[in-house]
């Protein structure tokens, strides 16, 4: 172990704490330290929760480089390894293996066992299922009280919709569901909380497993049901496959939503984009470029050196932790001009408000389809949406692995 | 131009296809790429191509050429 005391810094009091909170009054920005180290800094270190200092990757050159070394692991049981907080740190050794916490080649073999669903054309085949949920989700919230909460009304049920209908989990459980995903992924999140709702939802769907292994229906988790009655994989694996695709499936595309919707009224000028166009190109662009800009996972991805990594006239010693913090990355100067500016019409950027290497998101072109659907029909169908309370109002999820709004008054 | 790629590397995030929907596609039972023109015939598939193979995450496609 090349880990030594040499490699870490004099005095820890300089290293700033991570994660931090934004800046009063720019909710749509990561927080400006690391913004800064974004341009000066790409390599530097932090402080977390158990007093270690792993390096955190804020430039976006850097985090390619790191995302696709096969000397970083996601592999969460090395010690060393930058836990998001106790809570996860005491998770992580209950878990099964899973695409979550393995490398290529086992994590390949997991990754490859839960694409099938989310392809580009099968999930641009849902587009029209998409659109007529979308439409249904806007005639009820223009048929109800004004002012409407957005999260409610659209935002939170349009993608868990559709990943309760491609996973095979019902939609009625959603209360259950939504809540036990929500208390893991406090950034306090209390030791006992997380491990009994842990436990609780991998019951849950291990439970919908065991169901679908007896009768099959043409959905993830009867195809995953297959899998451990052929012996491919076991229950518990199933259950961990279920659990991740639920929870990284509705809140994520929720949050966009709601906080994209946010970000356009706040800049009307951007808002106008979509407002007038009806070219699918137009508003895929604008997808993109809202996703770059809001980076709603702003926790940081962690993972470990392996061996020891030199980057950035820096060394990783093997056995450190990293933390590769995607939304400074997306407003990284060296790679976005003026990367502060939200700008619908930006080229496509290369961002990595999905991850980037061998763990990218396997949603992805799910969360483009919603997107790309709801951005482009609820600017035109409510031209005069409009907030119903002021921006400095709105309670924003700083302590959320996924960034975002808990609720949007809206009104019309 | 060619266009190479490594079904080993792939994760089947399903951006080349995005990209380049005449190039590639993606295998129905696992999402992993296959290479539909090994040597794309137009300028927007040439872009294509190129925007694929740098949107990879997985850097499972090269364009040569």
């Amino acid at each position: 172990m090349s880990h030594s005391l040499a490699s870490e810094p004099a005095a820890t009091a300089e290293v700033p704490y991570f994660p931090m909170d934004r800046a009063a009054g720019y909710p749509f920005d990561p927080p400006p330290p690391l913004r800064a180290a974004a341009e000066h800094n790409p390599v530097s270190r932090v402080r977390i929760w158990d007093g270690s200092t792993p390096w955190i990757i804020t430039g976006h050159a850097e985090q390619k480089a790191l995302l696709t070394d096969p000397r970083v692991s996601v592999n969460d049981r090395l010690p060393g390894f930058p836990h998001w907080h106790a809570a996860m740190r005491e998770v992580s050794v209950h878990r099964s293996e899973s695409v979550f916490n393995t490398d290529p080649p086992v994590h390949t073999r997991f990754r490859r066992m839960m694409t099938a669903p989310f392809t580009y054309r099968r999930v641009n085949g849902m587009r029209e299922v998409v659109q007529q949920i979308t439409d249904e989700l806007i005639d009820q919230m223009l048929a109800g009280p004004k002012p409407a909460d957005l999260v409610e009304a659209l935002a939170l049920p349009l993608p868990t919709l559709m990943i309760s209908h491609i996973l095979g989990v019902p939609y009625e459980d959603r209360d259950f569901f939504q809540h036990q995903a929500s208390v893991g992924m406090k950034r306090d999140a209390n030791r006992e909380e997380t491990m009994a709702a842990y436990r609780r939802e991998a019951d849950y769907l291990t439970g919908l497993v065991r169901l679908r292994a007896a009768e099959p229906r043409d959905d993830v988790l009867s195809d995953l049901a297959k899998r451990v009655n052929d012996g491919e994989i076991t229950p518990a694996e199933a259950a961990t496959m279920g659990q991740g695709l639920l929870i990284a499936g509705h809140e994520t595309s929720a949050n966009m939503i709601a906080l994209a919707t946010l970000a356009l009224l706040e800049h009307p000028d951007q808002l106008a984009v979509l407002q007038q166009t009806d070219d699918p190109a137009v508003v895929a662009a604008a997808v993109e470029e809202l996703l770059r800009y809001l980076t709603i996972i702003h926790m940081g991805q962690r993972r470990i050196a392996k061996e020891d990594i030199e980057i950035a006239g820096q060394t990783i010693r093997a056995g450190e932790g990293i933390i590769i913090e995607l939304a400074a990355a997306d407003r990284d100067p060296r790679a976005f001009p003026d990367p502060d500016v939200l700008d619908l019409r930006r080229p496509r950027p290369g961002h990595h408000a999905f991850g980037f290497g061998p763990h990218q998101c396997i949603g992805q072109q799910l969360a483009r389809v919603e997107l790309q659907v709801v951005y482009g029909t609820l600017y035109r169908r409510i031209p005069t949406l409009r907030l119903a309370t002021t921006i400095d109002k709105v309670e924003f999820k700083q302590d959320g692995l996924a960034y975002g709004v808990y609720s949007l008054p809206v009104t019309w | 131009m060619e266009v190479v790629i490594d079904q080993e590397r792939c994760i089947a995030a399903g951006q080349c296809v995005a990209a380049a929907p005449d190039v590639f596609d993606q295998r129905d039972e696992d999402g992993v790429v296959v290479l539909m023109k090994a040597f794309p015939g137009s300028a927007d598939e040439e872009e294509g191509a190129r925007q694929a193979a740098a949107v990879c995450p997985a850097q499972a496609i090269q364009v040569l050429g």
